[in-house]
């Protein structure tokens, strides 16, 4: 049953830039590529927060390094001057999204070390301060931009792909995005998902068992920010801008809504939820001028009619309707 | 020298201001373990409320029940028809409806007051600069500000320590489920708590109103702010929020008073300023990050 | 046969424009948030022009399409892809900050689109990565503090307090306050969103300086102002100002705290031309004691120059043809004289006004005297077209 959902659901989205273009509404497939990336990120806070417990409110920095790892090469590849006098610029995607990757998971795992020392709402804050930190100091970067970003005039070269090409674009992008949820599937699946989970549920347990909790959640953690590195990367290519928003906190705050609208630790509930949430508000926005109202009212009464998220909802629709049927 | 009280005083008032709010956002998150984002809103609320009865009526004193009995209002409400079912859900379900209720709240001031920022009435008494010591300046309306905030904290105490009420939220900060267990009514307590924490709220963001903007997500510039007293200070605890409050008040001050010129010593004037600003920037970040790293429940984690 | 006949209607209408759908312009603003109100001026502004014709601009009928950007880069893209390639818009407009105009600008010109700006005049769009479908009709940044340095200038004094937040439209102030103000300037920048300034009064009041200049839009504006009064400095120390810190709605906030400011403008509710006096007076018509801003001006002009462009070509059929009509900016500017530079960012004069009590006491804005004539932007050299 689950796969053929997801057959289909892959069929359906290697057909979308076809299907937009049917439906005369192309735009529908940048709103498409969004909720692509957007699901990236969101599904590797998931991961932390999800499957590992680990409630981080300053996921956006990660996302914002690997989408300024793009930018800061894009602006070096341009004046032919390399990055501290030895690391030259680069405008290839292969070079600059592994490079993102890297950067924004060496990041978190600086940030991880020292974050996971503590717990609960602490450790929501004191993620929310490191990102906070990384905000302002992205702010007074004159050379990059500052407040004002980086305009990042071409996209990265592949294969000499036209990148101009919105749908050339979308399916790089989704190639990325399917290469992505099947290593975090594996992942999750792996004995390292298991020990993770088990550390949400009893990490007591666990070190009695001999995983050390704390090494393993710096990995995990770790795993996570590169993993919103590779969305920022992937948004920095699609906007072709990148600008201090995408490290701002109510932008860890729209990833946590993401996770949380679409069912916390449920693997394709980010997707959903990402889904839910852009096409909400893309929807809404063209509709009225007063959308956040509707959009907090729709947001109080899927929080407080369902448990669990959408994903929950979902389920609960699916149970309904199977007895229904018996 | 002069300079120096000047920016202490500075930094004691805004310190008061983030001591409003955080004592009743730790006492929600202490004792009821919600995460209220909303808590700005709040502050919003009864800033808007209060300016429009104190320009209706051209006196500033009239504003200032109706902010807090608008606020305390909202709270009420909020707490009945929305936190109320979410007391036994998981943080995360709270931070998604607060954030909901924050979307919902900007908007329904942009259609009751529209979308520019409203003028606001200073009383007359405290409008002018008096002289406090020679050679120091200092506005009268700021001196209110900082006797509210430390009447407030003087009440929060005796309330907390000398009254009932006061006892069972002492220990439900320390212990939720015991003061369940000894048959409590807990929802009135938690109404109680709500409301109060509302009118903090609501009374903060009126007194701001003649110093800051009055204007749509007026609340949402201050809550991270305040989160951070809240954990520094230790959740859950009023003595906390008020050390945390005022030392990342005058931290915050002095810092950006005083790091640029200090900077300036060991380096070009331009590279001291915009380092200075920086750090300044991060200073109550950092400082939250070094206390957790040392104290990982806050300074004065209630219960601990 | 119903087919058949909605077939041939369509043939009808594509085939005589005239007659056709009204030009539709797309306008991405922000409507949402603290900057809002910027938005709505915009919108209500240039909605202003088309009913003030009729529906009409330039003897064409247009619709305005208008969607919020929540100040969002992303969705400011978004919108300006769901505008011109799902319903074939032509012709954009709108963006108030910098930051969505950097992410949508280049995505509207290069689909061959024309936007044109009614506020934002990022550094980063004017020079080098100018283009022939970009133009701005309010201003290039830098531009805004030039014109209040070289006022701080001319009033006589030689010793200043600059302040400004730290972020690169803060430093692109005061770099552009000193560029014609040629005194002393003490700097001092303040965090992104900081609403207590207590600190920065009493450096000010250290430091004495002859003039402070400060940038603070919006609600960092009301903030600065009302406690500079309550500092006791207002009386002390003179102040120049550039416009987005005392624009209509800040003045109408702060009150008299705002009385005896001196401040730097391209356009004031006071000016002796028709085209001013009209938009005024319209205004007033429309939305009364609503306070009138320089960005529904801005937008306003945006409306008539527009309105000049499809009087010349009778609509976007020829998106050649209308570029060039754009380009010759033939219409009678609110700011009397205008033109576009070689950047086709404007040309225009800066005058300086005096912040005095109207008979009500409010504060209101009277022009004193022109201070620069006829110029344009220092980025204007590095445009390639």
């Amino acid at each position: 049953m689950q796969k053929t959902l997801i057959v289909v659901g892959l069929i359906v989205l290697l057909l979308v830039p076809t299907l937009t273009d049917l439906a005369g509404q192309p735009a529908l497939l940048s709103l498409v590529t969004r909720i692509l990336i957007y699901s990236i990120a969101a599904a590797s806070l998931n991961f932390i927060l999800g499957y590992g417990g680990m409630v981080s409110f300053g996921h956006a920095a990660f996302f914002g390094v690997g989408g300024y790892v793009v930018g800061i090469l894009f602006v070096h590849h341009g004046s032919g001057e390399p990055l501290l006098g030895f690391i030259p610029g680069s405008n290839q995607l292969l070079v600059t999204l592994p490079l993102a990757v890297i950067v924004a998971g060496a990041f978190a795992g600086l940030v991880g070390a020292l974050s996971l020392r503590t717990s609960g709402v602490q450790f929501i804050m004191i993620t929310l301060a490191f990102a906070q930190m990384l905000y302002f100091l992205f702010v007074s970067l004159k050379t990059y931009g500052g407040e004002d970003g980086i305009i990042i005039r071409r996209s990265n070269e592949l294969f000499g792909l036209d990148m101009r090409d919105k749908a050339v674009m979308y399916y790089v992008i989704l190639v990325v995005w399917a290469g992505f949820f099947v290593l975090l599937w594996r992942l999750i699946q792996s004995s390292f998902g298991t020990v993770i989970k088990g550390i949400r549920q009893n990490e007591r347990r666990m070190a009695a068992l001999g995983f050390a909790p704390y090494r393993y959640k710096l990995y995990a953690f770790v795993l996570a920010g590169a993993g919103a590195g590779l969305a920022g990367a992937l948004m920095a290519n699609f906007l072709r801008f990148t600008s201090p928003d995408m490290l701002h906190w109510s932008k860890s705050g729209e990833l946590m809504i993401m996770v949380i609208l679409g069912g916390v630790g449920s693997f394709f509930g980010p997707i959903l939820g990402a889904g839910a949430f852009l096409v909400l508000e893309s929807f809404l926005a063209g509709w009225s001028e007063h959308w956040p109202l509707a959009l907090g009212l729709i947001l109080l009464v899927v929080v407080l009619g369902t448990k669990g998220g959408l994903g929950g909802l979902i389920g609960k629709l699916a149970a309904w309707a199977t007895r229904g049927r018996t | 020298m002069i300079l120096i009280l000047e920016q202490l005083l500075n930094g004691l008032q805004y310190g008061v201001m983030l001591f409003l709010l955080a004592a009743g956002l730790t006492l929600i998150f202490g004792i009821m373990g919600v995460i209220n984002l909303a808590h700005g809103s709040l502050y919003m609320v009864g800033a808007y409320a209060g300016t429009w009865v104190a320009t209706a009526t051209g006196s500033y004193w009239l504003g200032l029940p109706a902010a807090l009995a608008a606020a305390a209002l909202t709270g009420f409400a909020i707490e009945a028809l929305v936190i109320r079912r979410l007391y036994a859900r998981d943080h995360l379900d709270q931070v998604l409806a607060t954030f909901a209720l924050i979307l919902t709240f900007n908007q329904l001031i942009i259609l009751g007051f529209g979308r520019q920022p409203v003028f606001t009435l200073m009383p007359e008494a405290f409008a002018v600069s008096i002289e406090l010591l020679p050679g120091l300046f200092y506005p009268p309306y700021r001196l209110l500000i900082i006797a509210t905030g430390l009447v407030v904290a003087l009440g929060l105490y005796l309330l907390i320590n000398r009254t009932k009420i006061g006892m069972l939220v002492r220990a439900g900060a320390t212990n939720r489920d015991m003061v369940r267990a000894l048959g409590v009514d807990i929802r009135l307590l938690y109404t109680i708590v709500f409301g109060l924490g509302a009118l903090l709220a609501g009374l903060a963001g009126y007194m701001a109103g003649p110093i800051s903007a009055v204007q749509v997500g007026m609340g949402e510039q201050i809550l991270l702010a305040t989160f951070v007293v809240v954990v520094v200070g230790g959740v859950g605890s009023i003595k906390g929020a008020f050390v945390a409050g005022l030392m990342l008040g005058i931290i915050d001050t002095m810092l950006r008073a005083f790091l640029p010129g200090l900077l300036r010593h060991v380096m070009p004037a331009s590279e001291a300023d915009a380092l200075g600003i920086g750090i300044a920037s991060m200073g109550i970040y950092l400082l939250m990050a070094l206390v957790l790293l040392v104290r990982p429940k806050g300074l004065f984690a209630a219960g601990a | 046969m119903k087919k058949l006949l909605s077939a041939a209607s369509l043939l009808a209408m594509m085939a005589a424009p005239g007659w056709a759908d009204p030009v539709k312009i797309g306008m991405i603003t922000t409507l949402s948030g603290p900057g809002g109100y910027i938005g709505e001026q915009i919108r209500d502004a240039m909605q202003l022009a088309i009913d003030m014709e009729g529906g009409k601009l330039g003897g064409v009928e247009v619709e305005l399409v208008v969607e919020d950007d929540g100040l969002k880069p992303g969705n400011g893209l978004q919108i300006a892809q769901k505008f011109v390639n799902d319903e074939g818009i032509k012709l954009l407009t709108g963006i108030v900050f910098s930051n969505v105009a950097g992410a949508t600008v280049p995505e509207i010109v290069d689909s061959g689109a024309i936007y044109i700006s009614p506020n934002a005049g990022p550094s980063n769009l004017a020079g080098a990565e100018c283009n022939p479908n970009y133009f701005v009709v309010s201003w290039q940044n830098d531009s805004l503090h030039e014109a209040t340095g070289a006022a701080a200038k001319k009033l006589g004094y030689t010793k200043a307090v600059a302040l400004a937040p730290n972020y690169q439209a803060g430093k692109d102030a005061i770099a552009g306050f000193k560029r014609l103000f040629e005194g002393e300037v003490t700097e001092i920048y303040t965090q992104l969103d900081q609403t207590d300034f207590a600190s920065e009064m009493a450096q000010i009041r250290a430091a004495a300086p002859e003039v402070v200049f400060q940038f603070h839009p919006g609600g960092l504006g009301i903030a600065f102002l009302k406690q500079y009064q309550q500092a006791g400095l207002l009386g002390q120390f003179p102040m120049v100002l550039s416009e987005p810190s005392v624009d209509g709605v800040i003045l109408n906030a702060v009150g008299e705290a705002a009385v005896g400011l001196k401040a730097t403008t391209h356009w004031n509710t006071d000016f002796d031309n028709d085209a001013s006096k009209t938009f005024v007076d319209g205004w007033k018509a429309k939305h009364g004691d609503r306070p009138l801003t320089y960005y529904a001006q801005q937008s306003y002009d945006t409306a008539l120059l527009i309105a000049s462009a499809l009087k010349k070509t009778g609509g976007l059929e020829d998106m050649d043809a209308f570029r060039d009509a754009v380009k010759e900016a033939d219409f009678a500017s609110t700011r009397g004289s205008f033109a576009f530079g070689p950047n086709q960012h404007p040309i225009q004069d800066w005058y300086m006004v005096d912040i005095v009590a109207d008979a009500n006491g409010k504060p209101t804005a009277v022009t004193k005297e022109k201070l620069r004539e006829s110029v344009g932007d220092i980025y204007a050299e590095q445009c390639k077209m």
